[in-house]
């Protein structure tokens, strides 16, 4: 059991009546990435900027490493957590100097902070650019830049808020991936947020999801994405096919869910007459001609009325008379298929691949 | 065209000549305003800084004073100065009127809200979430404070220029509070009038030479330091 670095208790944060932020408890541990998602507006920044100590919440604690954080002298654990922004907000002055401010800050001498500085301009791919002034970068350059003022400081708690948003993908994709392996070698232990799920989902093992304030769930990224607990997650983690049905009875190892009238057979033993809501990713959802018999017990026949093609997918959207079913096909299976609006297929899924959550309130 | 020509040999006269009294004036003028936009920069920088950063009631009241401020005619100015320092006034105890002291404090008047105006514009320029993001890589609140004066240098520099400017060339306030007292509160502008009213065109203009070599070697010299790393025009060709 990893250690736990900072925790958050009975967190607290109003903007005048409007309550922007309540964490009951929240734990990160050494050597932990946690991905903190939700929408826009959802208090991410918010929770990040408290778990830094940026902010002083309207109620509750931060502790970090068991020591309260708003006690006694906030700058010295400050000192020991490292946050950089969306924007790379560097100073008007060279790529070196910028890098170098949070250790000048900190009172190391010029000698010290080159030897600790250079590795890092270098891991970051930005040593070229040492002597070049901060205002004339690119946005890829100066978010890199902005990484190694943090991380040359060695913190033990990075917190990044949005980092690869404001960047283009041809510099987002790199930079990301360099980030990845330099956390993963140097054991860094980071929050991150993001309102961008495939990128939590690459970059962190744990994953919180935050909306209205409200942390619904934290869990492994599997966990999470895969068997979210409540429907405003199933959302938030992209969750395509959310269907509210009633639990009917069992056949097998199977439970029986009725859907306006259909059914659909999940994997798993659920209370007869609860109200659920069933969750099926759309990537599990395949497509067979209408005629074709498939063994599958989860069989809907439906009809295409939305094909939409990406660079790598075919979104396909289908009306099953009771409800409608989105199917995301790799373009590469997908191809041998020639969809159009009109056609009539069945869908089909596997019972393991319906996950059931109660149909509560989420708070 | 005979008239300026004689006031610029006349000026090269008396400034090359070392004419005592063209020096002393010009020194003092120097002292004077220099002294006034000294005093300026340490009531308005900070103040400037605290209308930006801080947030309290009656803010908006102080800010919008300050910017009227920046526009007050010196002659306003001298005239409640005359009246606070006058020897049945308020503060006539301190026997400050016609002193280089008074010109001082009605200079004072004129250019700190200058400064403070122009401090609050160059502050609130600087993106906000900055300040976050210094404290988010350890700064304390008072390395916070320096690195922001650092990023606003150069509109700040703007600020100094134009307070010096506002009180080396300013005459209203200067006249009625130092009252022209040769060898004593006579500045280049004071003493430009009085010739000029003598009819002495050619010691008037050799005068107000001297005022505009003065003014602009010192913006000369402030704006090389503010120039020297622009953003430069990118050559597209």
């Amino acid at each position: 059991m990893a250690e736990t670095l900072l925790a958050l208790r009975d967190v607290v944060v109003r903007y005048g009546t409007y309550g922007a932020l309540q964490v009951p408890s929240l734990d990160v541990a050494t050597n932990d990435m946690l991905a903190i998602i939700g929408p826009n507006g959802a208090g991410k920044s918010t929770l990040l900027r408290v778990m830094g100590l940026l902010q002083r919440p309207s109620a509750g604690t931060v502790l970090f490493r068991s020591e309260n954080g708003h006690d006694g002298d906030p700058l010295q654990i400050r000192r020991r957590i490292a946050t950089v922004f969306q924007e790379p907000l560097l100073l008007n002055a060279t790529v070196y100097e910028n890098a170098a401010l949070g250790l000048k800050l900190r009172g190391t001498g010029g000698r010290e902070i080159d030897t600790r500085l250079r590795p890092w301009l270098e891991r970051l791919g930005i040593a070229h650019l040492s002597a070049r002034s901060a205002r004339t970068l690119s946005g890829g350059e100066a978010q890199r830049t902005s990484l190694a003022r943090a991380l040359v400081l060695e913190p033990e708690l990075l917190l990044l808020d949005e980092p690869f948003a404001g960047l283009d993908p041809a510099s987002r994709e790199p930079l990301r991936h360099d980030f990845q392996r330099i956390a993963k070698e140097m054991h860094i232990t980071t929050v991150l947020v993001t309102h961008d799920r495939d990128e939590a989902f690459a970059l962190a093992d744990l994953v919180g999801v935050l909306k209205g304030g409200h942390l619904l769930q934290l869990g492994s990224r599997e966990e999470v994405f895969l068997r979210p607990k409540t429907d405003s997650v199933a959302e938030i983690v992209g969750i395509e096919n959310r269907l509210a049905g009633v639990v009917e009875g069992s056949e097998g190892d199977c439970s029986v869910i009725a859907i306006n009238g259909a059914r659909i057979y999940a994997r798993g033993e659920f209370k007869t007459e609860t109200k659920i809501v069933v969750c099926i990713r759309s990537e599990d959802v395949s497509l067979a001609p209408a005629s074709c018999e498939v063994k599958n017990i989860n069989r809907c026949k439906g009809k295409i009325f939305e094909v939409v093609s990406g660079r790598a997918h075919h979104r396909v959207s289908l009306d099953c008379g009771s409800f409608h079913l989105v199917a995301v096909l790799d373009r590469k299976r997908g191809a041998e298929q020639v969809l159009t609006e009109g056609d009539e297929v069945t869908a089909v899924f596997s019972p393991a691949a319906v996950h059931v959550i109660g149909a509560e309130k989420d708070y | 065209m005979e008239l300026i020509w004689q006031g610029v040999v006349k000026a090269v006269e008396l400034v090359f000549g070392f004419d005592a009294e063209v020096w002393q004036i010009t020194w003092l003028s120097l002292k004077i305003s220099g002294c006034a936009t000294f005093i300026s920069l340490l009531i308005g920088i900070p103040l400037g800084i605290a209308l930006a950063l801080t947030r309290f009631p009656g803010r908006s009241l102080v800010a919008a004073s300050i910017n009227t401020g920046m526009g007050l005619p010196p002659v306003v100015v001298g005239l409640f100065v005359s009246i606070f320092l006058w020897r049945s006034g308020p503060l006539g105890f301190l026997d400050l009127i016609y002193s280089p002291t008074a010109m001082v404090a009605g200079q004072v008047i004129i250019a700190f809200p200058i400064v403070a105006g122009l401090t609050m514009a160059s502050f609130q320029s600087i993106n906000p979430n900055l300040s976050l993001q210094l404290l988010g890589i350890g700064a304390s609140r008072a390395q916070l404070l320096w690195l922001l004066c650092k990023e606003a240098r150069l509109p700040l520099l703007a600020a100094v220029m134009a307070g010096f400017g506002g009180v080396i060339s300013e005459v209203g306030a200067s006249m009625m509070v130092g009252g022209n007292i040769r060898g004593q509160t006579r500045v280049l502008t004071t003493a430009t009038v009085l010739e000029t009213s003598k009819g002495n065109f050619d010691i008037a203009i050799a005068l107000s030479l001297v005022l505009l070599a003065l003014t602009f070697a010192i913006n000369f010299f402030l704006t090389r330091i503010q120039q020297r790393e622009q953003l430069r025009w990118p050559k597209l060709s």
